[in-house]
């Protein structure tokens, strides 16, 4: 494996496991639900986005032909984290989970 | 059985033909046969679940889109870290978005990308689809969210569908 | 150099797990908990990958795959009780 291929790796991994450590302090430490669905829905996604990539260029520079099939996973999370979140936000908004003090506007349910 | 050997979803087609190739690890004579068979049988047999026919006209816009997305989902989940590690409490806000895109597919993808960009997450579709109703993380004031999603890709997006 | 940066990254991620297993327990209420399950699985398949890499193998990656999918199945499955009291309609 080259230098280069070692040190992309390196830093993805480094940054992958970043987001998805700020993704969960996120969601330990915000004050109500609404905000709590922040820290998953992006910095999750994007960290385990920069661990699959990691992996996706570890497997494709051992010199065993490519292993792109890693990136589907990634895909496959890009497109379902909004949907989750959207759907657990309209679970709460319908069970009327109260925001933080300070949020301005307000929910609806219908 | 030969006149039965068309793609009524070229769009869904592709997308299964091109996920083929990701999962058998490139392309090889054996996965792009594999993946015709696929991309044929698989559209025949879903057909009834898919009521309404795509309504993109200008699809060869959908990567230029799809790269800004990515850029600013990589951009938002810094500001995100950020205000998560800074330690103080945000000022989150429900913002009613006015939306002047009509198709459903256009408004699922506009909602999607709402939640995966910087501090905001869409919660809900009035049932008119006319508002979309936007939780921001950390917002000074409405219009700017407002005025930055319509510049940024409800713009884009008007484009593409028409 | 990529052992140590394995090793770095495990931790951070078992850590998250961690913290989602706290908001978990938590709570308080059931959305809070399914959002700390989706997240939950979303870690899992991490280490899953992260394994992977550290053992040298692709094995792992169809099971990574089926998490994801199975996964955001029962966050939608989750959320649709709490919303309607019933899963299929």
């Amino acid at each position: 494996m080259s230098q280069i291929a070692e040190y992309a790796v390196v830093f993805l991994l480094l940054t992958g496991g970043f987001f998805t450590l700020v993704g969960a302090i996120g969601l330990a430490r915000l004050p109500d639900f609404y905000t709590r669905l922040h820290g998953p829905t992006k910095a999750t996604t994007v960290g385990i986005g920069a661990i699959v990539l990691a992996s996706v260029v570890y497997f494709s520079t051992r010199g065993e032909g490519i292993a792109i099939a890693e990136m589907l996973i990634m895909v496959f999370l890009f497109i379902t984290a909004p949907i989750s979140a959207n759907m657990i936000a309209k679970a709460a908004m319908h069970m009327q989970i109260e925001p933080t003090e300070g949020t301005r506007g307000r929910t609806w349910d219908q | 059985m030969l006149d039965k050997l068309t793609f009524p979803q070229p769009y869904l087609s592709l997308l299964l033909f091109v996920v083929w190739q990701f999962l058998s690890d490139g392309v090889s004579g054996a996965s792009v046969v594999m993946g015709l068979v696929l991309a044929w049988t698989i559209p025949l047999i879903t057909h009834g679940f898919w009521p309404e026919r795509p309504a993109f006209i200008r699809a060869w816009k959908l990567p230029g889109y799809m790269g800004i997305v990515l850029m600013d989902i990589v951009l938002a989940s810094v500001s995100v870290a950020k205000l998560i590690l800074s330690g103080r409490n945000p000022k989150p806000a429900f913002v009613s978005y006015p939306l002047t895109l009509d198709h459903p597919l256009a408004i699922t993808i506009l909602a999607s990308t709402i939640s995966l960009t910087p501090g905001t997450v869409s919660a809900d579709v009035s049932d008119d689809q006319k508002l979309l109703l936007i939780h921001a993380l950390d917002a000074e004031s409405d219009d700017e969210v407002i005025k930055d999603i319509h510049e940024r890709y409800e713009r884009r997006l008007l484009e593409m569908f028409k | 150099m990529i052992t140590i940066a394995l090793q770095i990254t495990i931790a951070m991620v078992v850590v998250a797990a961690l913290l989602n297993v706290y908001r978990l327990i938590k709570g308080p209420d059931a959305p809070d908990r399914v959002l700390a399950l989706d997240t939950l699985y979303i870690n899992a398949i991490g280490l899953i990958i992260l394994l992977g890499i550290s053992l040298g193998t692709r094995m792992y990656l169809e099971a990574a795959l089926l998490i994801a999918v199975m996964g955001f199945i029962g966050t939608v499955a989750l959320a649709k009780y709490l919303k309607r009291g019933s899963v299929i309609e």
